[in-house]
């Protein structure tokens, strides 16, 4: 095995359970937000996860952080399970697993002064004394290009993009070693955007940080990371280093949604031909029997509606990738 | 007239919003015309005032803070701004439609599909119920919804997201538009459905004979479907030209910045992103001058002066920049190297 693999996920799960009536509350069934996935991140790699809304990428997230509980897997971080782990320990373990969250607007406390936001995890953890604390608030401020004068601020004086600064200045204040980023750019503007993005990629250089990216823009993910992995409804379809999932993809799914994203080119878009995917994706209390993907598939067969296709490598070269689909490669 | 080929023309179009913070200038002097059958892209960020003049067009601007202070629309040789309020209503969703941004709020959701698109057949086609609902049905089956029938019975919370939209679009065109105005028509949805949703609204301006104005953050959107387009910045349109001349040779810096700053699906990851500096200026007291100036790696003193006039440098190519001499000159330069 890898000696160099930060994390690994393996197998992991995340059911909830829908409830309804008032009085006799029963079970009418379950939602598989995460259903079985399995995946590592090398120190100092940017892994992607993308997928479309409610693939449950955001849930996986939450569920590695165990700031809800699985229902089933295991998160392996530095060889040993953190689900195992007791409060102590769990605790202690989050000062290197720090999260940025999607919507600067909602994820920071608007009574809270941008000083009193990035010490915080340092009072939580009681780190150094309260000057030597803002002496940290301000040399991160920095770093993450604010003006460290700014520290008595409050967040509705600043801008989406200098919002999600803060949020970057927060979660590197206990110097982390991995950063979930929970959409980090979604919510900003292309402009503004593409400096979160250097930015990220900066302190990744220079701290040597590991990132789990999540995105539903493809292109965001691809620009960001070294490998990534495509899930739909629950499960991982397609997992491989980013040229090569751009490059030849091998999975319908994948196929499609990378034809669907419009290329900032227009010679180029009139003469891409476009595979549009048929339909909706499923909901997922009710996901298709087999391959979930198979009522939207141009190639599904018999096969693909009576089982589920496993992840399966097709790389002949050292780098592994993955796809999960009985024609993996057959161009749709 | 020379308009023969326009449908639309907007003059020094000015919408303000008068706040208790002080005056908005969401749009800010804008002029372009519509040509027959094109789809006009407009592309911004947030804030940049394409979904105020989108909105200005059709007069849907809120009341009492908003107002059009300034400015002619001109469509079917009459200045829209000037119209009564009946023979706006008689434009409104039957001459000039608008597809909304949010799927999600812009249907009533205690109505059924059928009742709301219905209900535009029977106010601007005077048909009688019956006629109408089997043209609804028509139009549900055009945008592409299966079962149409059951479906007109529907009401918007048993579609998704995607299924609205094509709802929203099968009501935008129930009557056939001169104008589609297209208001992100694609930004709540999922890229897959996207696809799906743009190829339709391509497809079917040919059916209805429409214009289309586009307007979207997404540069990508733009490229594939439009002709023209405009790039907006606070308020203010910095260039305007064909979609080649945008992406291939822009002239404003603030253009050039914004194509620097796109994450392409084809370009590696070692292509490192150029963005631009700082954000987007407060639409509110605007300091005098270009209002890109403090973001500009080209700002020199005069543009602190006033706002750069939208001059055509190129045929078909306007540009409001003052420096756009020495920016060509050194973007060939560039392109050189």
């Amino acid at each position: 095995m890898d000696n160099n693999i930060l994390l690994e996920v393996k197998n992991l799960k995340k059911y909830y359970s829908l409830r309804s009536g008032f009085l006799f509350q029963g079970n009418t069934g379950v939602v598989k937000a995460v259903d079985g996935i399995n995946f590592f991140i090398r120190v100092g790699e940017t892994f992607g996860l993308v997928g479309e809304s409610g693939c449950g990428k955001s849930t996986a997230v939450r569920v590695i952080l165990r700031l809800t509980s699985p229902t089933g897997g295991s998160v392996i971080y530095k060889g040993r399970n953190i689900f195992e782990f007791d409060k102590r320990e769990m605790f202690n373990t989050r000062r290197e697993m720090q999260i940025i969250f999607q919507d600067p607007y909602a994820s920071l406390s608007p009574r809270m002064t941008i000083g009193d936001i990035i010490s915080e995890p340092l009072e939580i953890h009681r780190v150094g004394d309260r000057k030597s604390r803002m002496k940290k608030v301000k040399e991160l401020l920095s770093i993450v290009g604010l003006n460290p004068e700014h520290i008595n601020r409050y967040p509705h004086e600043f801008s989406g993009g200098q919002r999600q600064r803060v949020g970057v200045a927060r979660a590197l204040a206990l110097t982390p070693k991995l950063l979930l980023c929970d959409e980090p750019v979604s919510a900003l503007d292309v402009s503004v955007q593409a400096q979160i993005l250097n930015l990220l990629a900066d302190l990744q250089k220079e701290f040597n940080l590991t990132y789990l990216f999540i995105a539903h823009d493809l292109s965001v993910v691809k620009h960001i990371s070294d490998r990534i992995g495509v899930m739909y409804l629950g499960k991982l379809f397609e997992v491989a280093n980013s040229e090569d999932l751009y490059k030849k993809p091998l999975h319908p799914y994948t196929m499609g949604l990378l034809s669907a994203i419009p290329i900032p080119d227009p010679a180029l878009e009139r003469k891409r031909k476009r595979i549009v995917l048929k339909g909706d994706v499923p909901s997922p209390i009710n996901p298709p029997t087999g391959c979930s993907f198979h009522p939207r598939c141009p190639n599904a067969q018999d096969i693909c509606r009576k089982e589920e296709p496993q992840l399966k490598n097709y790389s002949k070269e050292e780098s592994e990738h993955l796809a999960a689909c009985f024609f993996a490669g057959k161009p749709i | 007239m020379s308009t023969n080929n326009k449908v639309l023309e907007v003059k020094d179009l000015k919408t303000y919003f008068f706040t208790d913070a002080g005056v908005v200038k969401a749009v800010d002097g804008i002029s372009f015309d519509l040509k027959f059958g094109e789809t006009l892209g407009i592309v911004g960020e947030t804030g940049s005032g394409k979904s105020v003049t989108a909105l200005s067009i059709l007069r849907l601007i809120p009341h009492p803070h908003g107002r059009i202070v300034a400015g002619k629309i001109i469509f079917d040789n009459k200045d829209i701004l000037k119209l009564n309020l009946k023979t706006l209503q008689s434009y409104r969703g039957n001459r000039i439609s608008m597809i909304f941004q949010d799927p999600m709020t812009s249907l009533n959701p205690v109505y059924t599909i059928g009742n709301q698109i219905i209900e535009s057949l029977v106010i601007h086609q005077k048909l009688d119920k019956k006629s109408a609902v089997k043209e609804a049905l028509k139009l549900l089956e055009m945008v592409g919804i299966a079962e149409a029938k059951r479906r007109l019975s529907s009401y918007p919370h048993e579609f998704s997201g995607g299924m609205r939209q094509r709802v929203m679009i099968a009501m935008a065109i129930a009557n056939a538009p001169d104008i589609l105005i297209a208001d992100e028509p694609t930004t709540a949805l999922d890229v897959t459905i996207q696809a799906q949703i743009l190829e339709l609204i391509n497809e079917l301006k040919y059916k209805t004979n429409s214009s289309i104005i586009l307007i979207t953050h997404d540069l990508g959107v733009v490229a594939k479907y439009a002709r023209r387009v405009i790039v907006m910045y606070a308020g203010k349109m910095v260039e305007f030209s064909t979609v080649d001349n945008i992406y291939y040779k822009p002239m404003h810096p603030y253009t050039m910045g914004l194509m620097n700053s796109i994450t392409r699906l084809d370009k590696s990851k070692k292509e490192k992103l150029k963005p631009i500096e700082g954000s987007p200026p407060s639409l509110i007291d605007l300091p005098e001058g270009c209002t890109f100036k403090s973001r500009c790696i080209y700002g020199k003193e005069k543009c602190s002066r006033r706002f750069p006039p939208l001059i055509e440098v190129e045929k078909e190519h306007f540009v409001a920049c003052f420096r756009v001499k020495e920016i060509r000159k050194e973007g060939i330069k560039q392109a050189v190297e």
